[in-house]
């Protein structure tokens, strides 16, 4: 009988609360809806520094990107630390959906042309969904176009259009850890036509690791590193150690700031590396970092927007 | 009521309790929220005008209630359903301006003045005086806008509203750069179905 009349007594308790002026009238359309959130801008545009972000051009965006690389610092005062000497590549990129981009790039490195097709099948989920990195496959191929008689000096032997190609295959995973801490690994294969001697291997299995840390809204701090497993890069001979003990294929490192204002990103950066398409950079780096033999250097990234899918209503 | 029913066998005393309870518990529900209007579909654009560059920014997802007996209103804004003609500005409104992961939602909550919850039951328009507390970026501010509801004839309400948001009033900081590609006062227009809750 006690529990029957505290409970009627508790009653219009209840229907009072339902009368509260400051109650959240929001709570009463019950629980949101799930719609999941996909993380966005783990990098301030498609490309650390030479290699490929998980980031993706926009479904019909137009991206103009200019590569610049200076010669060394160590060339000294002479060359001007390296600033009288460049090496560009200059490129198209572009966005058919918010999952696959196109691009295509001219180099003055061996004057090479190379195209590539990124496709982003994974996305980092942020809220909603169970997704934890973001992950994208990169497939490109370059033609190193210089005269034959420059390419081809033994005119005895066959020449084949085919030994001018290249490929590179690449798996681009990365996370965006928090705001400003982004991680990336990149598993790939670079695969060439032709290599000089038999020592060399046609495909090269590499490794890279990059990220960056945001210091502010607009400027980050990107670093990339690409390790090509061993023997498979032509080895020095010990006659050509011995003339120069840092002879050699070398592993690609760069360090670089991202600086975005509008519609540019500016990266500056510091890198061994001269090329600016996969086969360049992660099998042909010569240069030594503790040499000095270090690439100041930029990219400038301009975006046009051709196609707009999702056009705002305006009311 | 069903509570009732369905415990029929069960003894008269704990019978005529779990009814009080169940019409008592209905009762409040019976009488309020009949005046309650919802929608999760409202639409919100905001429009930044300069010689420049004309930035509009569009979202349907806005949630809100409106208790046409107290005068209640609350508005829920997920700052990234927000969407733009160029992915760029998106990327931009929500990593620079707004950051939208550290203040993913803007808010309104406030009272509206100058119609009955016995006057919106009958179809006509109704000019009104929205008074309340706006938080954008995490910083609240209070506001007073005019607005106005349409009933149509089924009996759902049709509210628009237009009013001017200052990034500046919310703590947005625009950089010099871009100073000139984005308007001191944003225009904000609000556009939005209730139907009775």
């Amino acid at each position: 009988m006690l529990r029957t009349t505290l409970l009627v007594l508790s009653v219009p308790l209840l229907s009072v609360s339902a009368f509260a002026q400051d109650e959240d009238l929001l709570k009463l359309l019950g629980g949101e809806d799930t719609v999941p959130v996909y993380t966005t801008a783990s990098f301030k545009t498609t490309r650390v520094i030479n290699g490929h972000s998980v980031e993706n051009t926009a479904h019909g965006v137009l991206d103009f990107k200019i590569g610049h690389r200076f010669g060394t610092l160590e060339e000294g005062v002479s060359n001007f630390f390296g600033l009288d000497q460049a090496t560009i590549r200059l490129g198209l990129d572009y966005g058919l959906t918010d999952r696959v981009m196109i691009g295509i790039g001219r180099s003055s490195y061996q004057k090479t042309v190379d195209g590539f097709v990124k496709y982003k099948f994974l996305r980092q989920c942020q809220e909603g969904c169970g997704m934890p990195v973001t992950a994208a496959f990169v497939a490109s191929s370059a033609v190193n176009t210089t005269q034959q008689s420059d390419y081809w000096p033994d005119e005895s032997k066959t020449y084949y259009f085919s030994n001018r190609m290249s490929y590179s295959f690449q798996l681009v995973v990365g996370r965006k850890f928090t705001e400003s801490l982004t991680l990336q690994l990149t598993p790939g294969l670079v695969h060439r036509n032709l290599v000089t001697t038999v020592d060399e291997k046609n495909d090269v299995y590499n490794v890279g690791l990059s990220g960056r840390i945001k210091l502010s809204k607009r400027v980050s701090l990107n670093a990339e590193y690409f390790y090509v497993l061993p023997g498979q890069l032509l080895e020095p001979t010990a006659a050509e150690l011995a003339a120069d003990p840092n002879a050699g294929f070398k592993n690609s490192l760069s360090i670089g700031f991202d600086i975005e204002t509008g519609g540019h990103v500016f990266q500056l950066h510091f890198t061994n590396s001269t090329g600016m398409f996969e086969r360049a950079f992660i099998t042909e780096t010569t240069n030594s970092w503790s040499e000095g033999q270090i690439h100041y250097g930029f990219n400038i990234s301009r975006v046009f927007t051709l196609h707009t899918p999702k056009k705002p209503k305006q009311i | 009521m069903i509570l009732a029913y369905t415990d029929r066998r069960k003894t008269t005393d704990m019978n005529t309790v779990r009814t009080i309870i169940a019409v008592a518990a209905l009762l409040p529900l019976a009488t309020i929220a009949q005046d309650r209007y919802a929608t999760r579909t409202g639409h919100i654009t905001f429009t930044s005008e300069t010689p420049v560059e004309l930035i509009v920014g569009e979202n349907n997802k806005v949630t809100s209630v409106f208790d046409a007996t107290s005068g209640a209103i609350q508005f829920d804004v997920l700052i990234k359903a927000f969407e733009f003609e160029k992915a760029l500005l998106q990327e931009h409104f929500n990593e620079n301006y707004m950051e939208s992961n550290t203040f993913p939602k803007a808010s309104f909550k406030g009272k509206m003045t100058g119609v009955t919850a016995e006057q919106l039951k009958t179809a006509g328009t109704y000019e009104v005086l929205v008074e309340g507390e706006l938080t954008i970026h995490g910083v609240m501010k209070p506001v007073k806008a005019k607005g106005t509801l349409v009933v149509d004839a089924a009996g759902g309400i049709k509210a628009s509203s237009d009013f001017t948001v200052k990034p500046e009033d919310h703590g947005i900081t625009i950089p010099s750069v871009v100073r000139k590609s984005i308007a001191e006062e944003v225009q904000v227009k609000v556009r939005l179905d209730y139907t009775k809750m």
